[in-house]
C-alpha cells in the first residue's frame, strides 16, 4: 500500500512521541507503526516521519537501511522468516527453507528476501529467533511457529494464501 | 542427581497459571514491592541509611550477578551510578535476547510479565528512577503486546504512574521495540537505538552507562532475568538468596539447552549445583544425546563463548579444605555450571545457553554457520570487525564448498587475532572467540579438509594437463 498520512498513523505517532523525553527516540517505534500499516517504509513515509520528529530525512533513512526488519520495498503480503542459525540449522531449518522455497517457486539458494510473483509471500532467512530449543522455527509476519516439519510448513502457508 | 530449582520460573508452565495481574497477585505477586515501600530509614552510627540504600545493600549482599552475558555484580553496577549529577537516572531492561542459543527471557516475558515489572519497580525505587524502558527485540511482537498489557494492568492497579501505592514515588515504564539487529543487545548500542540513532556502540571509557548513558544521563542496563531476581532477593533477603547456588555464584539461573540432545529446553538450576554433564545427560534435563550419537562439542554460554571439545579436561586453581591453593583436574562434563569455573576453563557461561553438537556434525560447517551470523550482525563501525567478520565468513564459505586449503586454519586465526581487542565493543571478541576456539580445538578437522581439497584440486589439474 502506498503511503499516505492517515488519521490513525498521525495519532499513533503523536502518542508514541509522548513516551520519550526527546522526540527523536520515537523514531524506531514510529517506523514500526508505519510498516505495520503500509507494509513497508517508502521515501514519502521517511520524509513524513522525519518531519514529525523534527529530523532530517537522512536521520530516518539511516535507520531504515540499518535494521533488518525495516523494509524499503514491499516484501510481500506475508513475510516468512526461517531461522538460519546453528541450533535451528542442526534441527533442519535449511531443509525447511528449501522446502518452502520449492513450494512457492522461489530459488532456495537465492540471496536475501525473495518475493513470489503474485506478491503474496516474501521468504527470507532470519538470525536466531530465540527459541532454539524447539527448532526449526519460523515466523509468518507476527505469528511464530516452532518445530516446523516440512509437511507442517505447507499447512501453515495455506493459512496465509489468501 | 541434581535437579531443577525453580525460583524465577516457579509458576511458568504451571497448569492454570496465566500471565494476567490477577493470577500473579493470587500467587503472591506485588507483595514484595509493597513490603519494599514500607522500608523505613535506619539510623546507624554512620548516619541515616535511606530505604533506597537498604535495598541496594540487600542486592549487593545477595551476590546477584547479571544474567545477560557478562555476569557482573548487579549491586556493584547500581553502586556505580552517579547520583550527584543532578540529572535523571534511567533503568533500561535488556530484553533483546538475541545471542544464538538463548531463549529464557522469552519465557518470562510471555508467561510471567508481571514478575519482570515488579522487579523493575523495585529496582527503580531503589535507584530513584522515574522513567524506565523495556527494550525488546523486534522479533517478539507478541511479547511486546503482552508487556504492554501487563504495564496497563499494573498502572490500573496503581503500581505504576504517580504516587504509587500511596508513596511519593512516580514511575513510568514503556516498551521500546528493536528491529532485528543483534548488536542492540550490547548496552551502549541499545542506548543509541533508544535515542533514535543508528545503534553504533559507544566507546568505554568515557561512555559508561552508569555515568553517561541514555541522553548522557546515568543509566542502569539490566537483563530481564536479573531484574526478576531482584524481586526474589527482596522477598527472601539478600543473605538467604546468597545461600542459594555456590559461593560467589549465588542464586538460580535459567539455562537454555539446545542442539542435539533428547530433551532440549530451559531449565532453572541453583548456580553451580549442576554440571555440564548433568545438564546434558540428566533425567530432569537434556536426557542425553540422540540414539547412536557421540558427543563432539559443547558451546557452553551462547554462540560467542569458546567451544569445548568432547573429552577435554582442565587444570584449574582451587582451594582445598584448609584454604590452601591447589591445582585440581576437572573433566569437561564435571564442570559445575556457574560463572567462575567456566571462565577458569577458558570459556564462559555468557547468556547461559548450551548448544550440544554431536559427531554427525561437520565442525567446519558449524563454525561457518556461526561466522555467517557475526558477518551479518557486525554494526560496521570498526574496520577490524566489519571486514574481519566478513573475511572469516567468506573463508569458511569457501572451505565448505570444496575449496579448503591447509593454510586456512592459520588464516582464520590470523584474522580473528586482528579483531579481538581492537574494536569499540565486545562484539569483536564475540566474533573472534568461536573462530579461535573451533580452529584450535578441532585443528585436525580443518587441516584435513584443507588437505583433501588440495589433493583433489591437484588431481584435477593433473588430469587437465594430461588431456
Ligand atoms: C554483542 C553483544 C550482545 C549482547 N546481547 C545481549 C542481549 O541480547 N541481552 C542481554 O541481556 N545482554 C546482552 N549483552 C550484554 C549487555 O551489554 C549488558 O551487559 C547486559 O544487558 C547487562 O545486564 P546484566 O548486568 O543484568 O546482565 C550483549 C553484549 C554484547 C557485547
Ligand atoms: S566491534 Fe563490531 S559490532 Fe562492535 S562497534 Fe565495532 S564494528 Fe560495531
Ligand atoms: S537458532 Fe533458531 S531460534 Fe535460536
Amino acid at each position: 500500500m502506498s503511503f499516505k498520512v492517515t488519521k490513525t498513523i498521525d495519532r499513533e505517532a503523536n502518542r508514541l512521541v509522548k513516551n520519550y523525553p526527546e522526540k527523536r527516540s520515537a523514531s524506531l517505534m514510529v517506523l514500526h507503526a508505519i510498516q505495520e500499516e503500509f507494509g513497508y517504509i517508502s521515501k514519502e513515509a521517511e520524509v513524513w516521519a522525519a518531519e514529525k520528529l523534527g529530523l532530517k530525512p537522512i536521520n530516518i533513512h539511516e535507520l531504515v537501511t540499518f535494521y533488518p526488519m525495516l523494509r524499503e520495498h514491499d516484501p510481500g503480503k506475508t513475510v516468512v522468516r526461517v531461522c538460519r542459525t546453528l541450533s535451528c540449522a542442526l534441527a533442519g531449518s535449511h531443509k525447511l527453507h528449501g522446502h518452502i522455497c520449492d513450494k512457492l517457486g522461489l530459488d532456495k539458494n537465492g540471496h536475501g528476501l525473495q518475493r513470489t510473483r503474485d506478491g503474496k509471500f516474501g521468504v527470507e532467512f532470519a538470525e536466531c529467533l530465540a527459541s532454539c530449543g524447539t527448532g526449526p522455527v519460523m515466523m509468518c509476519n507476527d505469528d511464530f511457529y516452532e518445530a516446523v516439519s516440512n509437511e507442517a510448513s505447507e499447512e501453515i502457508l495455506k493459512k496465509y494464501d489468501a | 542427581m541434581p535437579s531443577e530449582y525453580k525460583l524465577v520460573l516457579r509458576h511458568v508452565d504451571e497448569a492454570g497459571y496465566t500471565n494476567d495481574i490477577k493470577c500473579y497477585q493470587k500467587h503472591g505477586g506485588y507483595k514484595t514491592m509493597k513490603k519494599v515501600f514500607k522500608l523505613k530509614a535506619k539510623k546507624t552510627k554512620d548516619g541515616t541509611v535511606t530505604p533506597q540504600e537498604v535495598i541496594r545493600k540487600e542486592v549487593l549482599t545477595s551476590g546477584l550477578r547479571g544474567r545477560g552475558g557478562a555476569g557482573f555484580s548487579a549491586g556493584m553496577k547500581w553502586n556505580f551510578v552517579n547520583r550527584k549529577s543532578g540529572k535523571p537516572i534511567y533503568l533500561l531492561c535488556n530484553a533483546d535476547e538475541s545471542e544464538p542459543g538463548t531463549f529464557k527471557d522469552r519465557q518470562i516475558i510471555h508467561k510471567d510479565p508481571h514478575q519482570l515489572i515488579e522487579g523493575m519497580v523495585i529496582a527503580c525505587y531503589a535507584n530513584d528512577i522515574n522513567l524506565a524502558y523495556i527494550y525488546i527485540r523486534g522479533e517478539f511482537p507478541e511479547g511486546a503486546k503482552i508487556l504492554n498489557r501487563a504495564i496497563q494492568e499494573a498502572r490500573d492497579a496503581g503500581y505504576l504512574g504517580e504516587g504509587i501505592c500511596g508513596t511519593k514515588f512516580n514511575l513510568e515504564i514503556h516498551v521500546h521495540r528493536g528491529a532485528g539487529a543483534y548488536i542492540c543487545g550490547e548496552e551502549t548500542s541499545l542506548i543509541e537505538s533508544l535515542e533514535g540513532k543508528r545503534p553504533y556502540p559507544r566507546i568505554k571509557p568515557p561512555y559508561f552507562p552508569a555515568a553517561l548513558g541514555l541522553y548522557m544521563c546515568p543509566t542502569i542496563v539490566n537483563n530481564v532475568e536479573t531484574l526478576c531476581n531482584v524481586r526474589h532477593v527482596m522477598e527472601m533477603g539478600g543473605e538467604t538468596y546468597a545461600a542459594l547456588g555456590t559461593p560467589g555464584n549465588t542464586g538460580t539461573r535459567i539455562v537454555s539447552l539446545s542442539g542435539q540432545v533428547k530433551r532440549p529446553g530451559y531449565y532453572e538450576i541453583e548456580v553451580g549445583k549442576a554440571t555440564l554433564g548433568d545438564l546434558i545427560h540428566g533425567e530432569e534435563f537434556g536426557q542425553g544425546l540422540l540414539p547412536g550419537r557421540k558427543l563432539q562439542a559443547i558451546i557452553p554460554g551462547g554462540s560467542s563463548s569458546k567451544v569445548f571439545k568432547a573429552g577435554e579436561s582442565f587444570k584449574i586453581k582451587a582451594k582445598d579444605k584448609q584454604g590452601k591453593d591447589v591445582e585440581e583436574k576437572l573433566e569437561l562434563l564435571d564442570i559445575p555450571y556457574d560463572f567462575d569455573t567456566l571462565m577458569k576453563c577458558g570459556s564462559m557461561s555468557g547468556s547461559s545457553a548450551i548448544i550440544v553438537i554431536d559427531d554427525s556434525v561437520d565442525i567446519v560447517e558449524a563454525l561457518g554457520n556461526l561466522s555467517d551470523f557475526y558477518a551479518h550482525e557486525s554494526c560496521g563501525q570498526c574496520t577490524p570487525c566489519r571486514e574481519g567478520s566478513l573475511w572469516m565468513a567468506k573463508a569458511l564459505k569457501r572451505m565448505r564448498s570444496g575449496q579448503a586449503r591447509k593454510a586456512d586454519a592459520d588464516y582464520l586465526k590470523h584474522i580473528a587475532h586482528n579483531i579481538q581487542g581492537r574494536t569499540i565493543c565486545a562484539f569483536g571478541e564475540a566474533c573472534a572467540w568461536p573462530v579461535l576456539s573451533f580452529v584450535d580445538k578441532f585443528r585436525d578437522d580443518f587441516v584435513k579438509k584443507g588437505a583433501e581439497d588440495e589433493a583433489s584440486l591437484a588431481n584435477q589439474q593433473k588430469e587437465e594437463a594430461s588431456n
